[in-house]
């Protein structure tokens, strides 16, 4: 009977997930070109794309990396308005969108990673919680300031304000991007499924490989056990901030995307609720499993919308839908339901191999 | 254990199914003919003549901003099941939630595309409605919005008009009218710095306030998130010796003030905007303090002529509340849409892209004017802007007052 090296089962595991992800894209575009989409569906295929990124980059902090993170919309905030003011700045230089599309989410991921990484070198330093406290303050703090920014555009380069339109003092032809509370009024859209599963793939080729090398496994043995880890020369910060900085330039890269999704957004969109709702895309998908955050993420995020003809039940079915999953991927008796399945499957490899 | 969880399943579909059946009732109720499918036969009866032309309406019913949703929407309803009554063009609204947000809302608009729907009603705020507004100019939809105030909703798009005026508009307006009745000479004004709205109406009062003269001796703010205490503000306001203090701001946190500065001792004259109006209503609010409350409201819902009084009967019967403006305007929303339906001639059968090619030619049309609830002889420009006179009322004993 053969068994599987650990590494040769790693690779067959990392391939379902690619080739999930890559079935899937397969199948929505041939479904996109019959002409069987509804247009309901067309419009949620960016938007899936952006959270399943953001699942997987949250997935790194707080289950590969073991912090709480509370915060990961703000990160998603930096990226998305630094990936539009981009875009809109480079309008006339670069007339290709799609380039323009890469390089916007260049940017946001850039400026995310930067932000990741202000908060992270003082935190991370620190033990249990306090993470998740600096997370959610950061979060906030990005809300507000981004609330009260003007940003606009013009021949001389870009202004930047915090009092009011008019203080941007842009000469003829300037255009206001970021106004404030209205937030950005006049993005042009530029997003696609197509970028959108391109980003979805090097998400996932960063954490599979970043989990899968040896930084990661230092990472995962300071989750496991700091003391022990740092007792063999492992250093805490190094690690956490390696996984923590990461995580944040995927969810920067991912607001870009998103971002450029919708002609008008606001600060108040990334606020506090945003950062749950992927924090519970992960915790359902299941914490340190990449694959469980992509499905649960893509599950999460439509079942809202095909939900829509339950007019005033929506919300209540949902939040159902979300205690049942909840039980029943803990319950033995469901777990072992599925679980007979596999062994089935198992036995009957074992079988055949022992015949062999 | 198969048949356990067979029958586990089974009674969770039979408790959807019910769920729905609820869901679709309840919402056939107000509205005559939905999307779902129980309510199809009645669909197929009014069908008869000429067909129900379906509207697509989207505004939060969750999440903080429901309350207004939920009024743009019963409004509506009440203008529906009027119209309907009348025989002639059949509506049909299919409203979809929000949740006041712009990703939802444009979820919500794609949901109602493939539902079939021939022209958009909505959104209810303003981030969503711009979002939602590029969306139909792409697609060629006609929408029509209630509530959503600002100027970015219509800038550069020919589909998208508002029943509502615009926040510069409204801040102009209010400036004018405190100097033309000499209501104050110093004037303090708390807005909230969070809010695209509040920034929005401040934003035009001051610079009309500039030109005209009017003296602001204080300009004071607070975040979206702690609007629970205005002491700062309202000493502020008082140690600069305002005699009015203008808040273009919604009703929750304006009732704070009234109450803060009530404790105070400090009792200028206030000034609101539209955001305003439903203070009266609000559960746990002594309308005492809101006496001498001056707002600049579009609808009176205690007004004495035939139309607002009917609507207010009809509209208590359906939801048991007082309407506000804002189901005035999603009333006067459906009837806009119904006059020009009734011009251009629109039926079922009209696809989408003529009915907002034929929509935006009758509502430019200088001789196309609307009388609703919230104003007589409502135009339209071709930016989408509404034409109508502003009304300023005053509480006076626990009801308003138009001036």
């Amino acid at each position: 009977m053969k068994t599987l090296s650990p590494g040769r089962k790693r690779l067959i595991d990392n391939s379902i997930t690619y080739g999930i992800v890559i079935a899937a894209y397969i199948i929505l575009q041939i479904m996109n070109a019959g002409g069987h989409m509804s247009p309901s569906l067309q419009g949620l295929l960016v938007p899936i794309c952006a959270y399943i990124t953001m699942a997987i980059s949250l997935n790194l902090v707080v289950g590969i990396s073991g912090e709480l993170s509370l915060g990961h919309a703000g990160f998603m905030s930096v990226g998305a308005f630094s990936g539009v003011v981009a875009s809109m700045s480079l309008q006339q230089a670069i007339p290709s969108g799609s380039i323009r599309l890469a390089v916007s989410m260049v940017v946001g991921a850039l400026c995310a990673g930067v932000a990741g990484l202000i908060v992270g070198v003082p935190v991370l330093r620190l033990r249990g919680d306090y993470l998740a406290i600096v997370t959610l303050a950061f979060g906030e703090i990005i809300k507000n300031i981004i609330n009260v920014l003007y940003v606009g555009v013009d021949q001389n380069g870009i202004h930047f304000s915090t009092a009011n339109e008019m203080a941007l003092n842009l000469e003829e032809g300037g255009m206001a991007i970021l106004k404030g509370p209205m937030g950005v009024t006049s993005n042009v859209k530029l997003s696609s499924f197509t970028a959108g599963f391109i980003l979805v793939m090097i998400a996932l080729v960063v954490a599979l490989n970043l989990i899968n090398s040896r930084s990661g496994r230092a990472i995962m043995a300071l989750r496991d056990n700091r003391i022990a880890a740092e007792s063999v020369g492992i250093g805490a910060t190094k690690y956490k901030l390696m996984a923590f900085v990461t995580s944040a330039v995927m969810a920067g890269a991912a607001g870009a995307l998103y971002a450029m999704n919708f002609s008008s957004f606001a600060a108040k969109k990334f606020d506090f609720n945003t950062s749950i709702l992927i924090l519970v895309f992960v915790v359902l998908g299941g914490l340190g499993n990449i694959r469980g955050s992509v499905i649960a993420a893509a599950l999460l995020y439509v079942l809202p919308e095909l939900l829509r003809d339950f007019y005033d039940y929506r919300m209540l079915i949902y939040a159902v839908v979300l205690i049942l999953v909840m039980l029943a991927t803990n319950n033995p008796t469901i777990k072992g339901f599925f679980a007979r399945f596999f062994r089935k499957e198992k036995e009957e490899t074992a079988k055949g191999g022992a015949a062999q | 254990m198969k048949k356990r969880i067979l029958a586990l399943t089974l009674a969770g579909t039979m408790t959807m199914g019910l769920l729905a059946g609820c869901g679709g009732g309840s919402t056939e109720s107000a509205a005559p003919s939905d999307a779902t499918e129980s309510t199809a036969p009645a669909e197929s009866a009014s069908a008869a003549e000429g067909g129900v032309i379906k509207i697509g309406g989207i505004g939060p019913l969750t999440g903080g901003a429901a309350v207004y949703g939920l009024a743009t929407k019963q409004g509506a309803e009440v203008a529906v099941e009027e119209i309907n009554a009348l025989g002639g063009l059949q509506f049909s609204l299919d409203f979809q939630d929000d949740e006041g947000d712009a990703e939802k809302a444009v979820n919500a608009y794609n949901k109602l595309k493939g539902n079939g729907v021939q022209l958009i009603y909505g959104c209810t705020t303003t981030t969503p409605c711009v979002a939602v507004a590029a969306e139909t100019f792409n697609d060629r939809y006609f929408q029509l919005t209630p509530s959503a105030s600002s100027t970015s909703v219509t800038e550069g798009k020919d589909n998208v008009f508002q029943v509502c005026f615009t926040d510069p508009n409204q801040g102009t307006t209010a400036a004018d009218y405190i100097k033309d009745n000499g209501l104050g000479t110093k004037v303090a004004v708390i807005y909230n710095n969070g809010d695209a709205y509040s920034t929005g109406i401040y934003n035009s009062f001051q610079s009309e306030a500039d030109t005209i003269g009017l003296e602001i001796v204080t300009v004071q703010t607070f975040p979206d998130d702690t609007n629970t205490d205005f002491t700062v503000q309202l000493s502020a306001a008082k140690d600069a010796g305002a005699d009015l203090v203008f808040m273009p701001i919604y009703y929750t946190p304006a009732s704070l003030i009234l109450n803060q500065a009530k404790t105070m001792g400090y009792a200028p004259t206030f000034f609101g905007c539209d955001g305003m109006d439903g203070i009266l209503d609000l559960e746990g609010f002594d309308v005492s303090l809101a006496e001498g409350l001056m707002l600049m409201t579009p609808f009176n819902a205690w007004g004495e002529d035939e139309r607002t009084v009917s609507f207010v009967k009809a509209y208590q019967d359906a939801y048991g509340t007082i309407p506000n403006q804002f189901a005035a305007d999603g009333y006067d929303c459906i009837y806009a849409i119904y006059e020009a339906c009734m011009k251009a001639g629109i039926t079922a059968e009209t696809s989408p892209t003529d009915v907002c090619e034929k929509l935006i030619a009758t509502f430019t049309d200088s001789a196309f004017s609307v009388d609703g609830l919230t104003g007589t002889g409502m135009t339209w420009g071709t930016n989408g802007e509404v034409t109508k006179a502003p009304v300023v009322v005053k509480v006076e004993g626990g009801v308003y007052v138009t001036q």
